[in-house]
């Protein structure tokens, strides 16, 4: 497999990555900025709160973060809140872990877990052959910038940015997730039923009397796993497709899809 | 406790929670079950992060709404990263003018 000829160099790999991590970067400064002002509210100073995005990129999991080091809990809580906030980059690293070359050496698994985010996974997770690491690089180099420069920029200027500005500038994260989205879910009927059954479920997490009370990312974790898992034993992946197809498609088809076909 | 090394603490635990698949799952699963499972995992999770949260993050629920729609055809239609983002950004900021 290694000595296929790539579509696309390592380059080229990088250079997409951060073209496409542009957006991602928009949105982590939005947001970042808004945890910024949190940060410094609690008594973080700059270097503080961006290292924690630095260390963390998280978002959900440095708002917990900082309800932590609020409360000056103690190591035990703070190890079992991370885990249990952050639990669904653990399904994603399993994910991932299928979408990298058993020859990739080993070394890039220790940088590519640092970008597993929701907005970098999603990417990485949508190419069509296996990963080449440096189009997650070249995300994560843009888009960790963004989150950490944010972060830093909320704590040091708090409110120069209307909040329509920044309410704009984050709904473009999950502009980026329909466009991972939709483009697979208008060419197979099954994945659509998918997204349009995990949007509806979601909704009802939100409104149902208990089931609203569960925070966002156990929601996230229990849906995920019980909708995924129904539909593997629904409508298992070919062995000829999906995963299984990896290096033939690498050969075969030049252009990852970015959904516009 | 420290901040640091609060921060430290939690860095730590948060970097083995991405690490540890990745260094462990170094074959291709041979369940079929599993890797069909974790196929559809990003379509579900994206999916479940997207809708309703999208609503909620506007100024009025109608401005999310209206920018969920703008995503939903533009990525319909181009699949482009950017041109989605930006299009629900665009809609989003407009709509929040009124």
């Amino acid at each position: 497999m290694k000595d296929q000829i790539k579509p696309m160099t390592a380059g080229a790999w990088l250079r997409k990555g951060l073209i496409d991590g542009f957006p991602i970067c928009m949105g982590y400064f939005a947001v970042a900025f808004a945890l910024g002002i949190a940060a410094k509210r609690i008594g973080m100073s700059w270097a503080q709160a961006g290292v924690m995005s630095m260390g963390l990129v998280a978002s959900a999991g440095e708002f917990a973060a900082l309800v932590l080091l609020e409360s000056h809990a103690g190591v035990l809580e703070i190890i079992s809140t991370c885990i249990v906030v952050n639990l669904r980059y653990f399904l994603m690293s399993c994910s991932l872990s299928q979408k990298l070359s058993p020859d990739l050496p080993l070394y890039h698994r220790f940088f590519l877990a640092q970008g597993i985010t929701d907005e970098i996974f999603g990417l990485s997770a949508a190419v069509d052959s296996w990963l080449t690491p440096a189009y997650t690089y070249g995300m994560m180099i843009i888009s960790i910038f963004g989150w950490t420069l944010g972060t830093v920029l909320g704590v040091l200027v708090g409110n120069i940015l209307p909040p329509s500005v920044t309410a704009a500038l984050s709904v473009s994260l999950y502009g980026m997730f329909l466009a991972i989205i939709i483009p697979p879910a208008k060419k197979d009927r099954f994945i659509g039923a998918l997204v349009a059954l995990s949007m509806l479920c979601s909704w009802l997490f939100s409104i149902l009397p208990v089931l609203s009370k569960i925070s966002t990312g156990f929601k996230v974790i229990i849906l995920t796993l019980a909708i995924a898992g129904i539909a593997a034993v629904v409508r298992p992946i070919d062995e000829n497709s999906g995963t299984g197809e990896k290096s033939e498609d690498t050969a075969g088809h030049p252009e990852t899809e970015g959904g516009a076909a | 406790m420290n901040t640091w090394l609060a921060l430290a603490i939690m860095i730590l635990t948060v970097y083995l929670i991405r690490l540890l698949p990745l260094l462990f799952l170094r074959k291709e699963l041979k369940s079929r079950w599993l890797r069909s499972f974790l196929h559809y995992v990003p379509y579900v999770t994206l999916a479940v992060m997207t809708f309703p949260a999208i609503i909620e993050a506007g100024e009025t629920p109608l401005a999310g709404v209206l920018a969920l729609a703008a995503g939903l055809v533009t990525a319909w239609i181009s699949g482009d990263l950017f041109i989605v983002a930006i299009s629900c950004c665009v809609v989003m900021f407009v709509a929040g003018l009124f």
